[in-house]
């Protein structure tokens, strides 16, 4: 393959930011889940979502 | 004696439920954007066969071209969602704004960044400042980065979502301009016209193509309402944190007073 020192960093870089705000997003919503009374999440207590 | 009111923290020991922002839909969409994931890599590292111009260059385009859709949609979406807060003072199109903002810059930093990666054995360079699709991307990403900037103001919460709302559709006018910019100066531009409809793209490459977008676009809706419940989360806590203070107070101002 060519060019490879362009491709994998582009590939990796997407892929690595990605992943790293999804963990940052789920860590930070357990953290804040915790605080807030299940009757005040108004938008997680929909069964269906 | 009179006791401080219990905190939402208190309160919040009593749930019953799971302490996340989770759910059901959210961990079927997250399936199936890693099974979407591990398709687009497969095809777009080994399965696509590399360009008769761009060789291999030509994968960096599975993650590129998607990156920049996704921003228009995640900052158009914040443009809609600050109208609906300047016009209706919506809570929840004010919080989708912010939400779609945040992975808006994620994806516009990437669209640049995987830009430049492809451009250095494209065009022989990284950047080039009198290219006019580059340079409105980078005018969109600072304007939107800004939007973010004013919500970490603080400060008073409807006057930050009112300015934050102006800066958002301040850069949804970019929009067409980065979008049109490689046909309104055809000539200042290194940066190629949009190919995927005139069908000169190879058909498997075209699919991969298509299919990473379509993953990304489901990646980016993930993270949104992810980002959406945090955002939710962050208001309740705020309100909250009022309410209690607001009760201390009273209680305190009630037992200064005395018995009557």
């Amino acid at each position: 393959m060519t060019h490879l020192c362009y491709v994998l960093p582009a590939w990796g870089l997407t892929l690595v930011v990605w992943a790293l705000y999804a963990l940052y997003l789920v860590r930070r919503g357990r953290f804040l889940a915790a605080r807030v009374p299940p009757r005040r999440r108004r938008w997680m207590s929909a069964p269906d979502l | 004696m009179n006791e401080p009111a219990p905190s939402v923290a208190d309160q919040s020991l009593d749930s019953g439920t799971s302490d996340t922002t989770g759910s059901r839909t959210t961990f079927w969409l997250g399936l199936v954007v890693l099974v979407g994931v591990v398709g687009v890599a497969t095809l777009g590292l080994f399965g696509v066969p590399a360009d008769d111009v761009q060789a291999d260059a030509v994968r960096i385009m599975f993650v590129h071209v998607p990156a920049a859709i996704c921003t228009y949609v995640a900052f158009g979406l914040t443009a809609v969602g600050s109208l609906m807060w300047l016009w209706r003072r919506s809570v929840w199109w004010d919080i989708t704004a912010h939400a779609a903002a945040e992975i808006g810059v994620l994806l516009c930093g990437l669209t640049l960044a995987t830009g430049m990666l492809w451009g250095r054995p494209t065009w022989g360079t990284y950047w080039e400042w009198g290219d006019v699709r580059l340079v409105t991307t980078l005018v969109l990403f600072l304007i939107m980065v800004g939007y973010l900037s004013v919500r970490s103001l603080g400060g008073d919460e409807a006057a930050t979502s009112t300015r934050a709302g102006v800066v958002g559709l301040v850069g949804a006018l970019n929009l067409p301009i980065v979008n049109q910019s490689v046909n309104w100066w055809a000539d200042r531009t290194l940066h190629q016209q949009s190919s995927l409809t005139d069908g000169k793209i190879e058909d498997l490459t075209l699919f991969t193509v298509l299919l990473s977008i379509g993953v990304t676009g489901l990646a980016g809706l993930w993270l949104i309402i992810h980002r959406f419940r945090i955002g939710w989360l962050e208001r309740e806590l705020r309100a909250a944190d009022l309410h209690d203070a607001l009760e201390n107070q009273r209680l305190e101002a009630h037992r200064f007073r005395g018995p009557a």
